[in-house]
């Protein structure tokens, strides 16, 4: 629950020297912002979770800190025809429990993923691709598609790799369905660490719901060893107490320090801040699905059908004062959906100037000199400052004319409405969870399609038939270059259209006491594995 | 009394069905929890199914019978989020929240009694008109802030306490209690005087009030006049009499500890009950939420009903009848 309470006790705590850190060099504790939902690593596909799961289970791709692909449990992958994947798998990698890991558990991993009992959120979304899977031997493994489908390798990343049990042995995968005889193992027995058992560099120790995650590292890991013999994570989930158990020093690393809290922090010679761009863009979506919109006064129609009223909006935008002056740096200011360092997103693009006489110069030739009233839709407890960032935008917009009003509410309530298209525009932000363009080109502007899977999250309903083409295309060439190319011209096409407004790329702080070291990560996860001592 | 319980007993029936559909309905019109559980890059298609296995596609009175057919046979559902059954899930919390009620409670009653019939013997002078002062600042403090303020002078500046989380714990029946640890009691003191500080304030108060009363008693000046000693005439003449209030009063902030310690617990990150619902509302967790406030109902009637049988230990004159209760 986050409070809009002003953190004011910092104050106080800034005259008095804080007190030494007093953990021990061989644990960490890590304060994280949100729990866990089981520790099940095929149970809940969410960030908490996720990054739970890489501490004891890997996958067979791993990703690093600015999200691209590096070898996991397999070695190497290469696309030998345009629907075959060959993955080369490590030898010499041992299960926690002691049994080697071999193609098989891959198999069994597979055959598992849309057999969780009640999953709320399964990873099937990044194995329904998969068409056919063998072991010609124990170490390779060949991944057919139905179509050419170059997101393979990328999403083998998302999902981690679990023991397949005795009565698996020959078990075959099937897309229909593995013919299992046995009983699915549940989340409950991985919750109380009977089957949390996986390859990675940490090994299950004892989890408290709601209190601590305890881990060992395992001393036969096949990777580097990390230097944290045990690591404690512990939810801590207001901000607040999150600071000031690590100015207490009873955790040595937390995420997400609140804004205003960081100048504290940094200034603080006992206490560190290290930060770095996220995959996630906050953006405006404007509802573009017809004359009927139900946020907009003072003109018949939907004005946001035309392209230069939506060029007004993002003209009127001054997204550097938002930057600086709201986020206090903790964000950048965004030309399209994903930071220019990330796969498939075009280094050329340059931030919308803000220029509002052009917007009123604009709203007049689109004929609406005297402007129209406009609501937006915000939650006020999702993403960084995000209902102040709306109301910053509100006033913008209300400056060259257009009306504006806020309608803010806790995420829930948010999403809910959103999802009933009950606003004419709202703010929302996107993580790439992929970390390369096709995701939120897929999810945000493509247009709505159950069957491809496109415009789940496409709200303002942008429809572009140019773009869906070059999506379709660019999800089946297997080409990184090519591909590469491809999603670059859709991204300037949606922005140069003004299909969506990207304001800012969020930046993730985290906390740390001085003597550690962590290298920020696009994904936003906190691993402990890749905490080091600073020297 | 067998005939006062049994009348007892089919109110609080009562009471718990309409909790039940109120509850159900006012979650129900939060939010959808799809929504809030589902991964974003899930595509229609994946949250269909999700919405499906949840049975959130049905009509809310077909959600409701579900429940209310499945919570008669004791299965208050599973919780959305962790898949596990909602009620042993709270139940796991509650060595917890009792841990820091009690705790509270007895810190509010060993002070706030002391000090409250002190400040009424000595009324006007200024060691009451001190204690007094005191407590109004007890009163007035937001909880929140308090508890900030309380991590901020004894973890942050002091660096005494921990500033959250549990602390080691000893198995006892299975149960984890951290009051048997010192490393527990060190983790357990902050929140439980942030909750406390409220519940001292209320009892000086209510001690202070009672002792002026009963002070101007006969019975107290025949004591006196009897020649016993002031010791005796306070401690067990005055003390006996003011309790009542004192009692019924606490009863009922005991069952609002136990099941709205959220504040405190949320700020000291104290795994408890309250916590939970927190986090359970804010992922729309239905059946949990519905299961806890369920359960809320049912440590109120409990309290209340011991709250009753120990007036009449404390004053014979009460007797428990079935009229107008």
């Amino acid at each position: 629950m986050k409070r809009p309470i002003a953190w004011t006790t910092c104050a106080v705590a800034a005259l008095v020297a804080s007190t030494p850190p007093a953990a021990s060099a061989e644990e960490l504790t890590v304060a994280v912002s949100s729990e866990a939902s089981a520790i099940d690593p095929h149970y809940h596909n969410l960030g908490p979770n996720n990054q739970v799961r890489r501490h004891i289970f890997e996958s067979l791709v791993d990703t690093d800190a600015s999200q691209r692909l590096e070898p996991g449990l397999a070695e190497s992958w290469e696309a030998t025809d345009d629907t075959t994947w060959k993955f080369n798998l490590r030898r010499d990698v041992k299960f926690h429990d002691g049994s080697d890991f071999d193609a098989q558990d891959v198999i069994w991993t597979l055959c598992r993923i849309p057999n969780v009992p009640d999953a709320v959120s399964p990873f099937t979304i990044y194995t329904k691709a998969v068409e056919t899977a063998e072991t010609p031997d124990p170490y390779t493994l060949i991944i057919t598609t139905a179509t050419p489908y170059p997101l393979v390798p990328t999403e083998f990343s998302t999902w981690g790799i679990v023991p397949a049990p005795d009565d698996a042995a020959d078990l075959t995968f099937d897309k229909e369905g593995c013919a299992y005889a046995g009983e699915w193992p549940k989340t409950e027995d991985y919750n109380n660490g009977k089957l949390a058992i996986g390859t990675g560099p940490y090994k299950f120790e004892d989890y408290v719901k709601g209190d601590r995650l305890t881990l060992t590292r395992f001393d036969e890991y096949w990777g580097d060893k990390p230097a944290w013999e045990t690591v404690v994570i512990r939810p801590i989930t207001s901000d607040g107490p999150r600071v000031a158990a690590l100015l207490a020093g009873d955790v040595d690393m937390i995420e997400t320090p609140p804004v205003q809290d960081i100048p504290r922090l940094e200034q603080d010679p006992g206490f560190k801040v290290v930060s770095g761009l996220s995959n996630r863009v906050i953006y405006l979506h404007l509802d573009q699905h017809g004359e009927d919109t139900p946020g907009i006064t003072g003109v018949d129609g939907n004005p946001l059908l035309d392209k230069k009223v939506r060029h007004a909006i993002s003209a009127a935008i001054d997204r550097q004062a938002i930057v600086d002056r709201l986020m206090g740096g903790a964000a950048v200011p965004a030309a399209q959906l994903l930071p220019e360092s990330m796969f498939g997103s075009d280094p050329d693009m340059k931030v919308q100037p803000y220029d509002p006489d052009l917007a009123k110069k604009l709203l007049e030739e689109a004929g609406y000199a005297d402007g129209f009233g406009l609501t937006i839709g915000t939650p006020n407890d999702r993403y960084i400052n995000d209902e102040k960032v709306a109301q910053a935008v509100a006033q913008m917009l209300t400056r060259i004319g257009i009306q504006t009003q806020i309608d803010a509410s806790t995420a829930s309530v948010f999403f809910k409405r959103r999802n009933n298209y009950e606003f004419s525009v709202y703010l929302a932000g996107w993580g790439a969870a992929t970390g390369e363009m096709s995701s939120p080109l897929k999810a945000l502007v493509a247009t709505q399609d159950e069957a491809k899977g496109y415009g789940g999250t496409n709200r303002g309903r942008y429809s572009n038939p140019e773009l869906d083409a070059l999506l379709d295309q660019a999800l089946e060439t297997i080409d990184d270059a090519e591909r590469e190319a491809l999603l670059r011209k859709a991204s300037r096409l949606v922005i140069e259209d003004y299909g969506i407004i990207p304001l800012h790329y969020e930046v993730t702080p985290w906390g740390l006491r001085e003597g550690l070291d962590y290298e920020p990560r696009a994904d936003q996860y906190t691993l402990a594995f890749r905490v080091t001592p600073s020297s | 009394m067998l005939v006062y319980l049994i009348r007892r007993l089919s109110q609080s029936a009562f009471v718990l069905v309409a909790m039940a559909v109120l509850v159900f309905i006012g979650i129900y019109a939060v939010g959808n929890p799809v929504d809030v559980l589902i991964n974003p890059e899930a595509d229609l298609a994946e949250r269909q199914a999700t919405i499906e296995r949840l049975g959130l596609d049905r009509p809310l009175y077909e959600q409701f019978w579900l429940f209310v057919t499945k919570a008669l046979q004791g299965d208050l559902g599973r919780s959305f989020l962790h898949a596990e059954p909602a009620l042993p899930l709270i139940l796991e919390r509650l060595p917890a929240t009792l841990e820091l009620a009690g705790v509270a409670m007895l810190i509010a009653v060993f002070v706030g009694v002391p000090l409250g019939m002190i400040a009424g013997l000595r009324a006007g002078k200024p060691a009451g008109k001190t204690i007094m002062a005191g407590s109004i600042l007890g009163f007035s403090l937001p909880n929140f802030w308090q508890g900030l303020m309380l991590i901020m002078i004894f973890a942050v500046m002091l660096g005494w306490l921990p500033a959250g989380g549990r602390g080691e714990t000893v198995e006892v029946f299975g149960i984890g209690w951290s009051f048997l640890t010192l490393d527990g009691w060190a983790h357990l003191l902050l929140p439980a005087i942030n909750v406390a500080l409220y519940k001292t304030s209320l009892v000086i108060r209510l001690a202070r009030a009672g002792t002026r009363e009963v002070a101007l008693q006969d019975y107290v000046k025949f004591a006196r006049a009897k020649g016993l000693s002031e010791r005796r005439v306070v401690l067990v003449h005055m003390l006996k009499n003011i309790m009542i209030p004192v009692v019924t009063v606490l009863g009922l902030e005991l069952g609002n500890v136990i099941a709205f310690a959220v504040v405190t617990e949320t700020v000291f990150a104290w795994p408890g009950m309250g916590k939970l619902l927190i986090d359970s509302i804010v992922n729309l967790d239905r059946p949990v939420v519905v299961a806890y406030l369920l359960l809320t109902v049912v440590i109120f009637i409990f309290i209340n009903l011991v709250v009753d049988i120990a007036y009449s230990l404390l004053d014979p004159r009460v007797r428990l009848s079935d009229k107008g209760s």
